[in-house]
């Protein structure tokens, strides 16, 4: 055999190597939704889907079971919308004033505590909600909070999310041209004004995709409110109250000892499918809107 | 100088310093919102060492998970940890490496290549949890592995492979394209050149994304809690068949008990997981900055 022809193998094995590395995040993604589907399906066999997606009282651990699968919806988004509300201000103007104001110096030492409070562990941020927010800081503000409640889960997740909102806008506002700056000062427009009537709207989508992958990061998240939130499934705005997300009813299921075989275990692959449903939902839009931020300017 | 001027000149000077104090009061808010987030973090890393720095002990790291919190231990979780941080080492590393190359160094650009990305864009937003389910029912019940380590492990793999890959792809990116020209042109194949030349010069920052995604992998709890059983693991994992337990559900679990020193010592669990981080983190930096240092081109 000649060098080239065994170049040539080599070259056509490594190939095939490369490839089935490719195939497993095919295969993942496969997996991901066979596995959801067919115990969902096999969950909607024995619960009609109307009772799942429009009820408003979940208790399939105790009888009288009844699949509602609304509290937990509620629960989910009453914790990331507090998150967000706390996160969303925040992280922006965190943005602004690094893509916009900070000198070099301060860049140099915010920009790692973002980094380190990106890297915390989440199940850090729950001991941090339930041993120090809701006992220093919630039930010393109100009076009455109770142990478990949504304000402490939304606040840590709000937190957890904070530097991927500060840093996904100040790299989209990075990205505007200089030139549309200079343009704005020229014309006699003030920092602030080139801040926010220049350089933050064109930067919008990148914006907009950011926050788009936080609520998404938010809803997700399951050791925070696993620990933090509470596992009462009820319908309510009040965030001192315990309620029960989606993620952190799956956490207590697996964590108890229903038999896997039951009813009550296949709920954990429908309240999944429902979660993965909204996150990937979320994903495709903010990936759609950063395609569309690239086109604009590169 | 005319007569219309300095009117002119007085109605917009007000304004000026209006729109200016409007600048002054933001600036003043970025202070704000910046102080805010780094005492927060400051908060959390306070309150956790000092309620966890007590229980510090040899001790403490070297024994074993009791009824008596006094008496607990982290040394399984430890154990536990390290060995799933292999696993993702041996799995999820080559796995991710490969596709990174596959898709930026052989992938002609057209609607294959475009769809694998977005998968993995979108597999890299897929709640934690999610891939504990996909983990129950292929590791655990499909292939029959049981509530192993090497169940656990693998999940984990799964779960860190897109962060592994996207930080691989932009490692290869930052690779110049005339060093390729230039090894193909002398008559390499397409391997001899990534071997010998894309890999080694995207070696640092290919490194440096893998770190950081294995501190991803040793801080991530959600999945481990549909893999292992949470029942008391008071040994140490023989092989890769063996029940275990990792450090950040071991925290969870006194976290989640209603007495007050199981929190203490789930604080403690905390400072050895936050010193294990920052052991890697420090080493990501330091490969970052050597590979700076010693950019060729």
């Amino acid at each position: 055999m000649t060098v080239l022809a065994r170049r040539k193998r080599t070259e056509a094995a490594v190939n095939g190597l490369l490839l089935a590395a490719v195939a497993v995040t095919v295969l993942t993604t496969f997996g991901i939704v066979a596995v959801l589907a067919f115990e969902t399906v096999g969950f909607f066999r024995e619960v009609s889907p109307l009772d799942f997606f429009a009820g408003t009282e979940w208790t399939p651990l105790f009888e009288p079971k009844r699949f509602g699968v609304l509290p937990l919806v509620a629960g989910t988004l009453l914790v990331a919308g507090i998150a967000m509300a706390l996160a969303t201000p925040l992280g922006l103007v965190i943005a602004v004033y690094l893509a916009e104001y900070a000198p070099a110096r301060v860049r140099s030492i915010v920009k790692p505590f973002l980094e380190v409070l990106a890297g915390i562990p989440t199940v850090v941020f729950g001991y941090f909600a339930l041993t120090f927010v809701t006992p220093n800081v919630l039930q010393r503000l109100v009076p009455g909070t109770e142990v478990f409640n949504a304000a402490a889960a939304g606040i840590v997740v709000g937190l957890m999310v904070l530097p991927l909102i500060a840093t996904i806008s100040e790299d989209a506002m990075a990205a505007v041209p200089r030139s549309l700056r200079e343009g704005a000062y020229a014309l006699g427009a003030t920092d602030l004004e080139v801040a926010l009537r220049v350089v933050a709207p064109a930067a919008l989508s990148g914006i907009a995709a950011g926050l788009i992958l936080a609520v998404s990061r938010a809803i997700g998240e399951t050791m925070a409110v696993a620990i933090a939130a509470g596992s009462t499934p009820v319908l309510t705005l009040d965030p001192f109250r315990s309620v029960q997300t989606m993620t952190g009813y799956i956490a207590q299921v697996s964590l108890g000892d229903t038999p896997q075989q039951s009813i009550e275990f296949k709920t954990i692959f429908a309240v999944g499918m429902t979660l993965f449903g909204m996150t990937l939902a979320l994903n495709v839009a903010s990936q759609s809107l950063v395609r569309r931020f690239r086109n604009v300017y590169q | 100088m005319s007569a219309s001027a300095v009117p002119a000149t007085a109605r917009w000077r007000p304004a000026i310093a209006a729109r200016r104090r409007r600048g002054r009061t933001f600036l003043w808010l970025c202070y704000a919102a910046t102080a805010f987030g780094i005492l927060s973090l400051a908060v959390l890393l306070g309150d956790v060492l000092v309620k966890g720095a007590p229980g510090l002990s040899w001790d403490f790291v070297t024994g074993f998970p009791s009824r008596l919190a006094s008496r607990s231990g982290v040394l399984a979780a430890l154990v536990g940890t390290f060995y799933v941080a292999l696993i993702v080492v041996a799995v999820a590393f080559p796995v991710g490496i490969g596709t990174a190359v596959w898709l930026e160094e052989y992938a002609r650009p057209g609607a294959l290549r475009r769809i694998l990305q977005t998968n993995i864009g979108n597999l890299a937003g897929v709640p934690s949890i999610i891939y504990g389910m996909l983990g129950l029912a292929v590791f655990v019940r499909a292939l029959a592995l049981q509530r192993s380590l090497i169940a656990g492990g693998l999940t984990i793999a799964i779960l860190v492979l897109p962060v592994v890959i996207i930080s691989s792809q932009e490692a290869l990116r930052a690779v110049p394209v005339s060093l390729r020209h230039a090894s193909l042109a002398l008559g390499a194949t397409r391997w001899e050149t990534l071997r010998h030349h894309v890999l080694p010069a995207a070696a640092p920052g290919i490194l440096t994304g893998t770190i950081l995604a294995l501190s991803r992998a040793v801080g991530e709890a959600a999945p481990i809690i549909l893999i292992s059983s949470i029942a008391f693991i008071a040994f140490l994992p023989d092989g890769l068949l063996d029940q275990f337990t990792i450090l950040p559900i071991q925290i969870f679990i006194w976290t989640s008990k209603p007495q007050e020193e199981f929190h203490a010592i789930a604080a403690s669990a905390i400072v050895v997981l936050l010193a294990l981080l920052l052991t890697l983190n420090a080493a990501a930096i330091v490969l970052r900055d050597r590979a700076r240092r010693s950019a060729r081109w």
